[in-house]
């Protein structure tokens, strides 16, 4: 039982930081249609940001993290100007190689600028400490990785729900054509959505670079499709779907990893994906919508 | 009136230009005239040929998008090493048995998935995909993650050939035949092509299965070729490398997708000596050819015979 | 003896009915209008009879045999032939290859005889072409066979997708609204054209359309559909004078 909870709770952690990178891939998609294979790029942009802010500028972990998710938002909305606008309008597949190129261009020319060399992030900017709670061992990485994520989710919630901002991306997401012709703007809307999605990517890369200690110019790769992954799960294009899914997707790996054989840990997970999709697949909170004749 | 004897004609000068372009290539090899790096590449191009025609039946032509042909490549590259390396049987039976192994894995992924449309099926091709290298990791028989080593050589530069002209000629003469035409009906429009008799789930999963196939042959040649193979090199970023080729070609263009194999695999080969900005390059062309040219550089638009008689001012 | 016999049909999408106990007659070589508002279901009865979609509930006999929830290439096999109130043609490709996917359903070689290039394909190949070229000729599309379907202007496009229907070799043709987005000369050489297709194929035809002086000059029987349900059948004439059918269509024009 201990050992569950235990499990339990590493997934959670690992499950936030999915659920983080969901959002944004599932905002993008909601509201242009576009898988942004980039994205768990951006994230690993703000991984580096927040390290240097923590190395170089000595700054405290929650400075990073806004300095991170600052940077990454202005990345995200000129990603999606100079790549991704002058596509919206063609095939789906262009857009979608596209975004294979700008996630292997983020890549590499990280790698190129910085190396290859994996850096540590800094001790003293996250003293480690473990509480030991009823035989279960918490340390405080886990606490502040949840606990961030739940109120970057909440501030993410009201925005959608409450402001202006979200009603207009609400808007565009079920129908662009007619959102315009209730005088939203579309491109501002489709910015604000690349903003708000790149920098809660940002917010889980120093999360990682906090819960793994390291930051690398690869290390967007898996966690990104493990995030996309989490994102079709709960439904592409829903904002609740996402946080399910993520967390869903991080308790599902930690289990496997903890009770059965880690090498299969990604099958796993695979394997869920795919029998959502035969099954149910527009995924856990999807509505389905028949072809029109 | 088209007579039997215009098409033999045709037919010869054809099998005569092939067999010409063979000998030239191991003429160049077996003098030394093409050093052992080129040799590589010409190898490396015409893997990738196969690997660009074969998907391109599956995303170009039938219009469903897949993201797991590595998987298949994959599949071929294993069971081939087994049969040879393993199982100490020839070369032969070891494509024959990439063949058949990778066409019943699509046949298998197939059957469930090809009922899912656009960014859903992409999705769960990725996922099989992605499946069958960590099930390639967790077998200690073929070596784990660490893979297999030492597998003999066995594909010569007439492997190589035979192979690409029969994958192009399989695929070319499937895509113009009634059977083609049912294929691509299905890309055209589903429900259209449903309602005039084509029983549209079935030949997707042919499209499919034959596009397996073919990956699996390249892989089977891959594997024989560079000595070792391990379930790293096969993840889904493989298959953005083919697809690519097959979108900067043209969706639903054999000739474009030839011509984007041998560019994008000299473009690799020719950046190979500077690394650091290899993949930069490569990621900006394809950011720039899909702004500018997103249907790709051939369209759905084919080089045929009558372009090249049109070029030479010759009579159709 | 009727050719089609409907019985009972039902179709409900998410608790609401879309068809509600339809039942319906055509008889061989009868040309039968439906009818109704919009949203009244006349083209969700069109997706059930072809397959499109799966009925709840109910018998569509055709040729004695029951097809209801069989798949589309099933049902086209059984000799049904549609066209589409939005055209569907297969945009991107010739005219001619348009029709030619018609007669895939009875592809006069194999497989490996196409991949390999037999005599049998090549003399397959030449059939298809010759009877595809037929069917173009009849609708005086013949010279434009090598166009891109999407490249034809509207009124040639209705033809060919008629065409390309009647290439199936179809008993029984149902045409979706084919007069929508013509002009009154286009509308009246349709009218002729589908009198002329019934007799020369000896087919069933049924047909909805909003043109009520299409609908009344060349329909022998009318169905009219009001929320799912049919709420008159009869002669044009008999179906001009019907009072709930003048109030299904009250605030627009019975002529």
């Amino acid at each position: 039982m201990q050992e569950f909870i235990q499990q339990l709770i590493n997934g959670l952690s690992l499950g936030a930081i999915y659920a983080l990178i969901a959002l944004g891939y599932t905002m993008v998609y909601g509201i242009i249609k576009l898988i942004n294979f980039a994205h768990g790029d951006i994230m690993m942009v703000g991984a580096y940001v927040g390290f240097f802010s923590l190395s170089v500028l000595d700054s405290n972990i929650l400075v990073a993290m806004i300095y991170a998710m600052l940077a990454c938002s202005i990345l995200g909305v000129l990603i999606e100007k100079i790549a991704y606008k002058p596509l919206r309008y063609s095939t789906r597949i262009a857009a979608l190689i596209t975004a294979i190129g700008v996630s292997l261009f983020l890549e590499y020319f990280t790698l190129f600028l910085l190396g290859p060399a994996q850096r540590v992030f800094p001790d003293t900017a996250f003293p480690v400490n473990n509480y030991n709670i009823i035989g279960v061992s918490v340390s405080n990485k886990d606490i502040f990785v949840i606990v961030s994520a739940v109120i970057l989710m909440l501030i993410l919630q009201y925005i959608i729900r409450m402001t202006k901002t979200g009603k207009a991306m609400r808007a565009v997401s079920e129908d662009k054509d007619a959102a315009v012709l209730m005088g939203i703007s579309v491109d501002k809307t489709v910015s604000i959505t690349f903003a708000i999605g790149s920098s809660l990517a940002a917010a889980a890369g120093v999360m990682i670079g906090v819960y793994y200690n390291t930051v690398n110019p690869l290390m967007g790769i898996v966690p990104g499709i493990k995030a996309f992954v989490a994102a079709v799960l709960g439904g592409i294009g829903l904002v609740p779907g996402a946080m399910v899914g993520g967390f869903l997707m991080g308790i599902l790996e930690t289990m496997v990893s903890g009770y059965g054989n880690s090498l299969y840990r990604d099958a796993v997970a695979y394997g869920v994906l795919i029998l959502i999709l035969i099954i149910k697949p527009t995924g856990l909170f999807g509505k389905n919508t028949g072809d029109k004749v | 009136m088209q007579g039997s004897g215009k098409i033999g004609g045709r037919l010869i000068a054809e099998v005569a230009a092939v067999a010409a372009l063979f000998m030239l290539g191991q003429f160049l090899i077996s003098t030394g005239m093409l050093e052992q790096y080129y040799q590589i590449i010409l190898t490396s191009m015409c893997i990738n040929i196969i690997l660009a025609v074969s998907l391109s039946l599956i995303n170009g032509f039938t219009g469903q998008l897949s993201l797991g042909h590595a998987g298949f490549m994959a599949v071929g590259a294993y069971a081939s090493v087994v049969m040879t390396n393993r199982l100490d049987l020839p070369f032969i039976i070891g494509i024959l048995a990439a063949c058949l192994g990778a066409a019943l894995a699509g046949f298998i992924i197939g059957v469930p998935t090809l009922r899912l449309k656009g960014d859903y099926l992409a999705i769960a091709t990725l996922g099989f995909g992605e499946i069958i290298r960590v099930v390639l990791q967790n077998i200690d028989y073929v070596g784990g993650p660490s893979g297999i080593m030492g597998i003999e050589k066995y594909t010569t530069w007439a492997w190589l050939f035979a192979s690409t002209i029969l994958t192009l000629v399989v695929i070319v003469n499937l895509i113009n035949s009634s059977y083609g035409r049912a294929i691509i009906s299905v890309r055209e429009d589903e429900v259209a092509a449903e309602l005039m008799g084509i029983n549209t789930t079935r030949y997707k999963v042919i499209a499919f299965v034959v596009g397996a196939m073919f990956a699996g042959l390249a892989g089977a040649l891959y594997a024989h070729y560079f000595y070792i193979i391990k379930p790293e090199s096969f993840t889904f970023m493989k298959s953005f490398d083919i697809l690519v080729m097959v979108v900067l070609g043209g969706l639903g263009s054999t000739t474009g997708a030839v011509i984007a194999a041998i560019f994008v695999t000299a473009l690799t080969a020719f950046l190979q000596s500077f690394p650091a900005i290899r993949m930069i390059l490569y990621a900006l062309i394809l950011i720039i050819v899909m702004i500018y040219r997103p249907q790709g550089l051939m369209g759905n638009k084919e080089i045929g015979r009558k372009t090249l008689a049109r070029l030479w001012g010759g009579k159709r | 003896m009727s050719l089609m016999e409907i019985k009972n049909l039902h179709k409900s999408f998410g608790g609401l009915s879309a068809v509600l106990n339809f039942n319906f007659n055509l008889q061989s070589n009868e040309l039968v209008g439906l009818i109704g508002p919009n949203g009244a279901g006349k083209t969700t009865v069109f997706n059930l009879i072809t397959g499109v979609y799966k009925p709840d509930e109910g018998k569509i006999l055709f040729a004695d045999k029951d097809l209801a929830g069989l798949p589309p290439y099933v049902i086209c096999k059984h000799g049904i032939a549609r066209t589409f109130q939005n055209i569907r043609l297969f945009r991107d490709l010739s005219v001619l290859d348009n029709v030619k996917i018609a007669f895939h359903k009875n592809v006069p070689y194999g497989f490996l005889n196409a991949i390999i290039r037999t005599p049998n394909f090549f003399r397959g190949e030449r059939e298809i072409e010759e009877q595809a070229m037929e069917y173009l000729k009849i609708f005086n599309l013949d010279s434009k066979k090598d166009e891109i379907a999407s490249s034809l202007p509207y009124g040639e496009q209705r033809r060919l997708e008629i065409a390309r229907a009647l290439a199936t070799n179809p008993t029984m043709l149902i045409l979706d609204e084919p007069a929508a987005g013509m002009n009154p000369q286009e509308t009246q050489d349709l009218m002729q054209l589908i009198q002329w297709i019934r007799k020369d194929f000896n087919l069933s035809i049924l047909l909805i359309e909003h043109d009520m002086s299409l609908v009344m000059g060349v329909c022998e029987r009318i169905y009219v559909l009001d929320y799912g349900q049919v709420i008159a059948e009869g002669k044009p004439e008999e179906i001009r004078n019907n009072k709930r059918v003048i109030e299904a269509y009250l605030g627009e024009e019975v002529t």
